[in-house]
This record gives C-alpha cells, structure tokens and sequence, in this order.
C-alpha cells in the first residue's frame, strides 16, 4: 500500500509504502496516515464497483481503509471559494 | 604628552576591539547564514514554469490511474469531468436527474443532461496552507482529481462545504451551455466509433 499526498507545485508524493501484513510496515503506515489527518488532510481510497465503475472512498481513520487497497491519497480538505474567474 | 595620549588610545582601540570581537563574529555568521536561507527559500519558492509543468504531468498521471477510460478521455478532449449526480444512484447513466461538471481551479457546475439547464455554481477549493512552494493551489489535475473523489465519495458533505451561487457567478453560462454541447458531440462520436469498432469486429 502506498500513501500519497497531492502537493502544490509538485504533483503527489510518496508519504509511506509497506505491506499491511507486515506489522512494522503496517505501524509506519499507521503514523503517516495519523500526521496527515492531524494536518487537516482529507484521505480517499479510488475503488471499483462491481459493475466496474471508478469512484472514491473518504476513509478517517486507517482501520476504514479496505486491506487491498493499493493507494490512499490524501489531499487539503474542501473550503467554500474557489478564484475568481479568469476566462 | 602626545606620545602617552597616542599609546592610550591604541591601547583603548585595541581594548574595545577585543570585547567587540565575539559579538561582531556572530552577527556576521547570522548575517550569512540568513542570507542562506533567504536564498534558498526564494529559489524554492519562485515561480518556475518546468516545475509546474512537471507537476501538472504527475498529476494528469495519478488522475488518469484513477477514474474510467472514458472519464480520461473526456478530460483529456473537453477539459472538463463530467460526473452525474444523484447521491449514490450513477448507474442510471444518462437518465440521471443532474450531473456536475468539474473543472480544474473554477466551481462545479450542476446542471439537467436532458434539458440541459444550468442550475447551480459550486465554489470548492482545496488549499494546501503550508505552501511548499509559495502557492496554496494544487496542480490542475489535482483539483479535478480531488474534486471527482470528494464528489464521488460523499457527494453531500462535498456539496455542504461548497458555497452555492446561481450559474453565472464565476463561469460564463453561454461557455457551459457550448460544454454541455461539446460533450453531447463528443458522447455521440465515440459511441460511434465504438459501434463501427463493434460491427468490424
């Protein structure tokens, strides 16, 4: 499993990557994911349906994070606003 | 009498440049190591085109591993995402009663497939405060990105953190009624193509 976080001015960035089996590997994804959700970050998994459909999941907190995920991507959590029109 | 005045205020030039010393040394070694650090900041900091292309490049990167073919496409074509709306009810496809469209750093705009009447702006962004490179802004893509899977995820909360303005607030009205056009061309040629693909096969 691999932890990204977008970053401005870069593009996602690897935070953590371990095997959730692994139980120190597992402990290390645990804190990374904890700082990040400490910082105000918002975490989602990108899944597919069944019937194949792409879509995202919010987890709070790791234990919601399904075990075979292969990301968890972390981004700034939504404000109201957005800039003003430039077109 | 000269020569003893003289002696005195060597003596004393001397004196008061030993106690000045170490105080001198340090203000010249916090001079340059602030110098440094303004140096290096400003260099991390400035705007460097060839880092926000690169940046945008990852980001089209991670979008793309993450939503459907045709929803890469779309963008990559449109520049714009359409998601259909409906809380949790998105496989009626386009029999959906609303759908958003995203675009990268402007409000979702929601608004009727069938008729195609705009309905509502919704103003989101996401800024990363601790701005490692001088912007809060997210590359492109991943605005789009955090958009489609905070809409997708929890389309609710999404929509409750959003302020809501009627269509025309921020993007030009005619400029989403020719995107919803363009999208309608776009559907039919693929479809198309796809079914062209189908009966060659």
């Amino acid at each position: 499993m691999k932890l990204l976080r977008m970053k401005p001015g870069h593009g996602e960035i690897v935070l953590a990557e371990g095997d959730v089996e692994v139980p120190q590997d597992e402990r290390r994804l645990i804190e990374a994911f904890r700082r990040e959700l400490d910082q105000g970050m918002w975490a989602a998994v990108p899944t597919e349906t069944a019937g194949g459909r792409r879509e995202a999941e919010l987890v709070k907190s790791f234990a919601e994070v399904p075990r075979d995920s292969e990301r968890v991507i972390f981004f700034p959590r939504a404000a109201g606003g957005s800039a003003p029109a430039t077109s | 009498m000269v020569l003893a005045l003289g002696t005195g205020a060597v003596v004393l030039v001397v004196l008061v440049w030993e106690l000045m010393r170490p105080t001198l040394k340090r203000a010249v070694v916090r001079l340059r190591s602030s110098r440094a650090a303004h140096r290096l900041s400003s260099a991390s900091t400035r705007y460097d085109p060839g880092r926000e292309r690169r940046a945008e490049q990852r980001a089209r990167a991670l979008l793309r591993s993450c939503i459907a073919e045709d929803d890469w496409a779309m963008y990559r074509d449109l520049g714009f995402l359409r998601v259909l709306g409906g809380l949790g009810d998105r496989d009626t496809g386009a029999r959906a009663a609303y759908a958003y469209l995203i675009y990268p750093h402007k409000p979702i705009v929601a608004y009727v497939p069938e008729t195609g009447e705009l309905l509502n702006e919704y103003c989101v962004a996401f800024p990363d405060h601790s701005k490692p490179y001088g912007s809060a802004r997210l590359p492109q893509s991943d605005d789009v990105l955090a958009k489609w899977m905070a809409l997708t995820a929890d389309e609710r909360r999404l929509i409750g953190e959003a302020n809501m303005h009627l269509p025309g607030r921020q993007i030009e009205p005619d400029r989403v009624r020719r995107d919803v056009v363009r999208l309608a061309g776009w559907e039919r040629q693929r479809d198309g193509h796809r079914a062209g693909s189908v009966r060659t096969a």
